[in-house]
C-alpha cells in the first residue's frame, strides 16, 4: 500500500435516508476500494481557503464502479454537515482522504457470527458490513441490534428488512429510546443489561462484536457486551463525539 | 455529558496519522509505556481538541501518543508507547 491522498469525488446521486441524515454517492475515479466499517475524511474548503476536515463512515460494500456512499446526519450548529444534508448537489464535488482504519472493519472470511450494535447514526459502518457479507455471498450469521430514537429515526428500513426477509441468517432487533411502534414489545427506553443478553449471540459462540454510536452509547453497550462474557478483544467499538461527528 | 465521555477511538486519527505514515498506525499494536498494556491503537482513547490529537491508553490513561499541526508543522511524541507492531501483509 502507498501513502493515501486527497481524491475528488463527483455526487452522482442523493437520497435522504430520514428528516435529517442523507446518503449521498460519489464517483471516485481513483478509488482503491475499501473493507466494511472504514471510513473517509471529507474535506470542504471555502472560496477564501478556510477549510474543514470530517470524517464520516462508509455506507456501502465496495464495489466494481468505484462508487462511495456516505450518510451523513445533520448536527445542529455543525460546520459541516449540513452543508453535506441541504446544499450538496449532484455533479458537485468533494475531496476524500481513504480508505481510512484497519481496525474496526468486517472482512468476508470471518466465518464467526457476528454481533452489530448501533446507536443512531452508528448504523452506517454497520450496514456497509451487512451489504459486504451479502457482496461477498458470505454465510456468517448477522445479528443487529439497533437502538434508535424513534421509527422515523431509522435508516435504510426497507433495505435491512428486505435483507432480513430473504436470509435468515441476518436478523434485526430495533431498541426505540423515545417512540416505539404500537407493535414494539418493548416500551421505549435506553438499552439494558437484559435487551443486550437476549438480542445478541451467546458469547459461547464466540462472536465478533462491532458497536458503533456516541460514546456514552458505546461505553454502556460494550460494558453489557463484556457482562455477558464477551472478551474485550472480540468487542470492536467506533465512538462519535458527543456531538454526533467525528471530530 | 461528563468530561470523561469527551474521547472517541484511536481509528478516528487514521486520517491525522496518514498525513505521516505510509502504513494503518491504527490496526496496529501498541504497548503502552507506563503500564504495559497491549492493545490495537484503535482501542486508545482519543482526545481530538484543536490544534492535535491525544491518544490515551484506554487501561491507565496515560499518554500513548500526541500529534499537533502548528505553523506548517506537525509534532509527533509517540514516547508514550514502548513499540508499535505493524502487520506488513
Amino acid at each position: 500500500m502507498g501513502r493515501l491522498r486527497w481524491l475528488v469525488g463527483t455526487v452522482v446521486a442523493l437520497h435522504d435516508e430520514t428528516a435529517t441524515a442523507r446518503t449521498i454517492t460519489l464517483e471516485v475515479p481513483d478509488w482503491p476500494g475499501h473493507l466494511a466499517g472504514q471510513h473517509v475524511d471529507v474535506r470542504l474548503t471555502a472560496p477564501d481557503g478556510y477549510s474543514a476536515v470530517r470524517s464520516y463512515s462508509i455506507a456501502s460494500a465496495s464495489n466494481s464502479e468505484r462508487r462511495v456512499e456516505l450518510t451523513v446526519e445533520r448536527l445542529p450548529n455543525g460546520e459541516v454537515s449540513p452543508y453535506l444534508t441541504q446544499e450538496v448537489a449532484v455533479s458537485d464535488r468533494l475531496e476524500l482522504l481513504g480508505p481510512l482504519g484497519g481496525w474496526f472493519v468486517w472482512r468476508a472470511q470471518q466465518p464467526e457470527p457476528i454481533q452489530l450494535i448501533a446507536g443512531g447514526s452508528g448504523m452506517v459502518p454497520l450496514m456497509a458490513m451487512i451489504r459486504s457479507r451479502a457482496a461477498a455471498g458470505s454465510t456468517a450469521p448477522f445479528r443487529l441490534l439497533y437502538s434508535v430514537r424513534e421509527p422515523g429515526a431509522v435508516f435504510y428500513r426497507d433495505e435491512l428488512q428486505t435483507r432480513s426477509d430473504r436470509d435468515r441468517s441476518v436478523t434485526l432487533a430495533y431498541a426505540y429510546t423515545r417512540a416505539a411502534p404500537k407493535d414494539s414489545s418493548r416500551p421505549p427506553g435506553r438499552i439494558d443489561a437484559e435487551l443486550v443478553a437476549e438480542a445478541t449471540w451467546p458469547s459461547k459462540l464466540g462472536p465478533t462484536c462491532y458497536v458503533c454510536g456516541p460514546t456514552p452509547f458505546v461505553e454502556i453497550a460494550a460494558g453489557f457486551l463484556s457482562a455477558c462474557g464477551n472478551r474485550p478483544d472480540k468487542i470492536k467499538t467506533e465512538r462519535f463525539g458527543p456531538t454526533g461527528g467525528k471530530k | 455529558m461528563s468530561s470523561h465521555m469527551d474521547y472517541l477511538d484511536g481509528n478516528a486519527a487514521a486520517g491525522e496519522l496518514s498525513k505521516i505514515f505510509v502504513m494503518d498506525v491504527t490496526a496496529a499494536e501498541g504497548r503502552c509505556a507506563h503500564c504495559g498494556a497491549t492493545k490495537r491503537f484503535a482501542e486508545a482513547h482519543l482526545y481530538m481538541h484543536a490544534p492535535g490529537v491525544v491518544a490515551r491508553c484506554a487501561d491507565c490513561e496515560h499518554v500513548l501518543l500526541r500529534l499537533v499541526n502548528v505553523h506548517q508543522r506537525v509534532l509527533l511524541d509517540v514516547r508514550g508507547m514502548t513499540y508499535l507492531s505493524l502487520d506488513t501483509a
